[in-house]
C-alpha cells in the first residue's frame, strides 16, 4: 500500500517536468513576453529600460537556460517572483487558493445534494412522469452554456431582486451563492443523468431480485445495496469534477470576479507572466496525480473485488 | 429522425443566414441605437444600432460552422492517432497515450484558455486550442476499438491473404470502428459549441465586430441592467442549437446502441 | 392439507403468454420437481409466487394460494413478510443474488433484521449454528466472505443456508445446480435433502434435467411451452410416461437409479 502511494508520487516527476517544459515552450513559440505586455508598444518607455528589465528577469537568456533556471529554483523551493506584480509567486498562488477551494467544496456539495436524490428518484420512477420531468430538466441543464446561466442568475438574483452582489465583494458566502449555483446547475444536470443510468443498471442486477426474495424493504435495497454499488462509478466522475474545479473555473471566476486560481491563470496567461503560469501548471499536475491517486485508493477501499484482486466480469 | 431534420435545417439556416437576415448585421445606425423591440427591429438594436435579430441569425454561421469544423478536425485527427497507436503499438504508442492521458485529466477549458491565450485570440485560434485539448478522447476510443478489431480472426485471414496494412486499415478496421466514433462525435457537438462560445465570451475566440453568439453576449453584458434581452438573445440561440444537436446525438446513440434506449 | 396451490395460472410477459393454465399443489415436506426445456416457463412459475415477475410480467388469470393468501395480489407490505420467512428462494447463480460489494454475513443479518428484531450477536449465533447443522465446517469464514470469494458450489450451498436462516416452510429452487460441475452438484442436492430432513421444508425443484428430478423429487410436473404436459408421482411419470414429450425427455438422458 505504502509502496503503491510512493510509486504514484514518483510518477509525478516526469509529468511535472514534461508539462512545465511544454508550457514554457508554448509561451516562447508564441513570441510575445511579459515585458511587451507590461509596457506595450506605446513607446513611452525607452528601449534601454525594456532591455534592462528583460536582462533583470533573465528573459534575454536562451529558452533552455530560462527553463533550467526556473526548474532549479523550483527544486530548491523557490518559484520565483511575478514578472508583473513583482510579488512572490508561491505566496500569490496560495493566497488565491482558498477562494477556489471554497467554490469547489460548495458546488460539489450542492451538486451531490441535488443530483443523487433526484437521480435515484428518476431511476425508481423509471418512465413515469417524474422521470420524464427530471430528464427534461437535466437535458436543459446540459444544453445551457455556463456563462449564460451565470448571466441569467445575475439578472434574476442580483439585478432584479438584489439578493446577492453582482460581482463578488470578496471571498464570502453571499458572494459565493451565484457562482456555486451556476456550477451546480450544470454539474447536477450531468450527474442526475449519470446517477439515474447507473442506478437503473444496478436495479436490473440479480442481487436486487435476491434481496427481494429475502423480503428486504425497497428502501434498504436501494440505499444500502444499489446506491453503494452505484457510488463506485459516480465517485470516479466526482473525483474528475473536483479535479477540474480545483483547477479553477476560468469563465465563472471571471464573470463573478471570484478571486481564485482560475481567474489568476487567465490573467497570468494574458500577461505572459511565466513564473505564475508555471505555478499554475504545477498545481494542475499536482491535482492530476492526487485525483487519480485518491480515486484509486477509494476504489480499493470501497470495492472488495479490487481490494482482494479479483477480476470483475 | 425529427432531430436530424431539425439539425439539417439549422445548418442550412446558417449557410443562408445572410439572405435570411432582414438587415446587414454589421450596418451601424447610431440614431436607432439600443432601440427596444419594434416592428422594424423585432429584437431591437444593440448599442451601435445594429439589428439584433440579424446579428443573431448571422451569428449562427460562426457558431455552428466553427463547431462542426472543430468536431470534424478532432474526430479525424484523434481517430488517425488512435488507429496508428492501436495498430503499431510500441514506444510511440506509449508516449502518445501518456500525453492523451494528461490532456484527459486536466481541466479542459482552462487548458484551452492557455493555448488560446498563447496563440492570441481569434476564432481560428480558439478552434486550434479546443482541438488541441479534445482529440485525445477520440484517440483513446479509436485505439481501444482498433485493438479489439485486431484480435478478430478475419483480420488475420486478410493479412494472410496478402492485403497490405493500408488496405486492412481502410477496408476492415475503419468501417468497423467508425460507428462508436461517429456517435461520440455527434454527442460532442453540443459541448464543443458551448466551449467555443465560452472562449469567445472570454474574448479569446471570435473578435468584435464578427457576429458570434458567445462574443455578442460578452459585448452586450454592460446593457444587461437596462436591456437584458440584447444579452440573452444570443444565449437563447446557443441554447437551442446545442439542444438540437444534443437531441440528435442522443437519438443516434440510441439507434446505434439499443442499450441506451429510455436511459 | 397443501401448503401451496397453483390454480389454473396464466402468466404473460408484455402481453405474450408464458404460462397457460398450470395447476399443481405442494404438500408439507414434499419435493415437487418441475421439469422442462429452458424457456418453457419453469422459472416464471416460481417468480410469480415470489412476486419477482418485474414490470413486464403479470399473472393474468388464476390464483396462487399460500396459507389463505393469494400471492399475486399481495400488497408490497405483506409480500415482504412472506418472502423470506414463509417462502425462500434459491437461484441458479446464488452468488449473484447477493450484492457483490458487501459480505455474506452483513447481508444475511440485513435479511434477518428485516423480519425479526435480533441483535448482531444473536444473529451470529443462529447463523453459525445453522451453518454447522448444514455441514459447513468454517461458518465464521463464510459470513466474513464476499460472495465472489466462494466457489460456485459453495455459493449455491450458502444460498440455501441463507434461505433457511429465515426458516421458510417452502423452498423454491430455480435450477440450483445447473451451473455446477457434476461432482459439485451432488453436494448441493444432498444439502437440499438435508434441509428437508432437518426442517421438514417442502421444496419446489425446477430443472431441465429429468434424471436429477427423478433422483430428488416425490412428484413431477412436466412443462412444455408454458403448458402442463404431465403430472404425477415420480414412479408414474418416470416408469410409465403417458405423454410423448416426457418419453422424449427420458430417452434423451441416461437413466439414474433412484437411491
Amino acid at each position: 500500500m505504502k509502496k503503491y502511494v510512493l510509486q504514484r508520487i514518483v510518477q509525478l516527476i516526469p509529468i511535472l517536468i514534461g508539462i512545465t517544459f511544454l508550457s514554457f515552450a508554448m509561451m516562447h513559440i508564441a513570441g510575445s513576453d511579459a515585458i511587451y505586455e507590461l509596457y506595450g508598444d506605446k513607446g513611452a518607455v525607452s528601449q534601454e529600460i525594456i532591455d534592462a528589465k528583460r536582462a533583470e528577469l533573465g528573459l534575454d537568456q536562451p529558452f533552455l537556460t530560462q527553463y533550467l533556471a526556473w526548474l532549479g529554483g523550483f527544486l530548491t523551493g523557490d518559484m520565483g517572483i511575478s514578472y508583473i506584480s513583482g510579488r512572490d509567486v508561491f505566496q500569490t498562488f496560495i493566497s488565491k487558493l482558498p477562494a477556489t477551494l471554497l467554490l469547489t467544496a460548495l458546488s460539489i456539495a450542492v451538486t451531490v445534494l441535488i443530483s443523487i436524490p433526484l437521480g435515484v428518484l428518476a431511476a425508481l420512477r423509471h418512465d413515469r412522469w417524474i422521470d420524464y420531468l427530471l430528464r427534461i430538466f437535466s437535458f436543459i441543464g446540459n444544453s445551457l452554456p455556463n456563462f449564460f446561466v451565470a448571466l441569467l442568475l445575475m439578472q434574476l438574483f442580483a439585478i432584479r431582486f438584489s439578493l446577492f452582489p453582482v460581482i463578488a465583494d470578496g471571498v464570502n458566502l453571499s458572494s459565493a451563492v451565484m457562482p456555486t449555483l451556476t456550477l451546480a446547475i450544470a454539474m447536477s444536470a450531468k450527474y442526475m443523468r449519470q446517477v439515474r443510468a447507473t442506478v437503473l443498471e444496478e436495479l436490473n442486477k440479480d442481487y436486487v431480485l435476491g434481496a427481494k426474495a429475502r423480503g428486504i424493504r425497497g428502501r434498504v435495497i436501494v440505499w444500502k445495496n444499489v446506491l453503494k454499488s452505484s457510488m463506485l462509478t459516480i465517485l470516479t466522475l466526482l473525483a474528475l469534477s473536483i479535479g477540474s474545479l480545483l483547477g479553477g473555473t476560468a469563465i465563472i471566476e471571471s464573470i463573478f470576479m471570484w478571486d481564485g486560481v482560475g481567474k489568476l491563470a487567465v490573467d497570468a496567461i494574458t500577461m505572459r507572466d511565466y513564473p505564475l503560469i508555471q505555478a499554475y501548471v504545477v498545481w494542475m499536475a499536482l491535482i492530476y496525480v492526487l485525483v487519480n491517486l485518491i480515486t484509486d485508493l477509494l476504489y480499493r477501499f470501497l470495492d472488495p473485488r479490487i481490494r482482494l484482486g479479483v477480476q470483475i466480469d | 429522425m425529427i432531430f436530424g431534420v431539425l439539425a439539417v435545417l439549422l445548418i442550412l439556416f446558417s449557410i443562408f443566414s445572410e439572405y435570411i437576415a432582414p438587415y446587414d448585421p454589421y450596418m451601424q445606425d447610431l440614431v436607432n441605437a439600443k432601440a427596444p423591440p419594434s416592428a422594424a427591429h423585432p429584437m431591437g438594436t444593440d448599442r451601435y444600432g445594429r439589428d439584433l435579430l440579424s446579428r443573431v441569425i448571422v451569428g449562427s454561421r460562426a457558431s455552428i460552422f466553427s463547431t462542426l469544423l472543430l468536431v470534424a478536425v478532432i474526430t479525424c485527427f484523434g481517430t488517425a492517432v488512435g488507429i496508428f497507436c492501436g495498430w503499431n503499438g510500441g514506444w510511440l504508442d506509449t508516449v502518445l497515450m501518456r500525453i492523451s492521458d494528461m490532456f484527459l485529466a486536466f481541466p479542459g477549458l482552462v487548458f484551452a484558455l492557455a493555448v488560446a491565450g498563447i496563440l492570441g485570440g481569434g476564432l481560428q485560434n480558439a478552434i486550434i486550442a479546443l482541438a488541441a485539448i479534445s482529440w485525445p478522447k477520440y484517440a483513446r476510443l479509436a485505439r481501444s476499438q482498433t485493438l479489439a478489431q485486431k484480435e478478430n480472426a478475419y483480420l488475420k485471414a486478410a493479412k494472410l491473404s496478402g492485403s497490405n496494412t493500408a488496405q486492412i486499415i481502410l477496408r476492415h478496421i475503419l468501417p468497423n470502428i467508425l460507428g462508436p466514433i461517429l456517435v461520440t462525435a455527434m454527442l460532442d457537438i453540443g459541448t464543443m459549441m458551448m466551449e467555443l462560445a465560452g472562449l469567445s465570451f472570454l474574448g479569446l475566440g471570435a473578435k468584435a465586430p464578427t457576429a458570434e453568439w458567445g462574443s455578442m453576449m460578452s459585448d452586450t453584458r454592460s446593457l444587461m441592467t437596462t436591456a437584458p434581452f440584447i444579452t440573452f438573445a444570443p444565449g437563447i440561440a446557443i441554447f437551442f442549437s446545442v439542444m438540437i444537436f444534443n437531441l440528435l446525438g442522443d437519438a443516434i446513440r440510441d439507434y446505434a446502441d439499443p442499450k441506451y434506449r429510455g436511459r | 392439507m397443501e401448503l401451496l396451490r397453483y390454480d389454473h395460472v396464466d402468466i404473460s410477459y408484455n402481453g405474450v403468454p408464458a404460462i397457460q393454465d398450470v395447476s399443481f399443489t405442494l404438500e408439507p415436506g414434499e419435493i415437487l420437481g418441475i421439469v422442462g426445456e429452458s424457456g418453457c416457463g419453469k422459472s416464471t412459475l416460481l417468480k410469480a409466487a415470489m412476486g419477482l415477475l418485474g414490470d413486464q410480467g403479470l399473472v393474468t388469470r388464476g390464483d396462487i394460494w399460500y396459507k389463505g393468501l393469494n400471492l399475486p395480489d399481495l400488497p408490497d407490505k405483506v409480500r415482504r413478510t412472506i418472502n423470506g420467512p414463509e417462502l425462500g428462494m434459491i437461484f441458479q447463480n446464488a452468488g449473484t443474488s447477493f450484492c457483490p460489494i458487501r459480505t455474506v454475513g452483513v447481508q444475511l443479518y440485513e435479511a434477518l433484521r428485516e423480519h425479526e428484531a435480533v441483535s448482531k450477536a444473536e444473529f451470529q449465533d443462529r447463523a453459525l449454528a445453522l451453518l454447522d447443522k448444514l455441514g459447513f465446517s468454517n461458518g465464521m469464514r463464510i459470513l466474513q466472505s464476499y460472495p465472489f470469494e466462494l466457489s460456485g458450489g459453495m455459493q449455491q450451498r450458502v444460498g440455501i443456508a441463507a434461505a433457511m436462516l429465515l426458516q421458510p416452510s417452502v423452498l423454491l429452487a430455480d435450477e440450483p445446480t445447473s451451473a455446477l460441475d457434476v461432482s459439485v452438484q451432488k453436494q448441493v442436492l444432498e444439502e437440499m435433502l438435508l434441509v428437508r430432513k432437518t426442517f421438514g421444508t417442502a421444496i419446489v425443484l425446477v430443472s431441465h434435467n429429468i434424471s436429477l428430478i427423478g433422483a430428488m423429487a416425490d412428484r413431477v410436473l412436466v412443462l412444455k411451452g408454458g403448458k402442463t404436459i404431465e403430472c404425477g408421482t415420480v414412479q408414474q411419470v418416470l416408469t410409465s410416461p403417458q405423454a410423448a414429450y416426457t418419453q422424449a425427455l427420458l430417452a434423451a438422458v441416461p437413466r439414474l437409479r433412484r437411491g
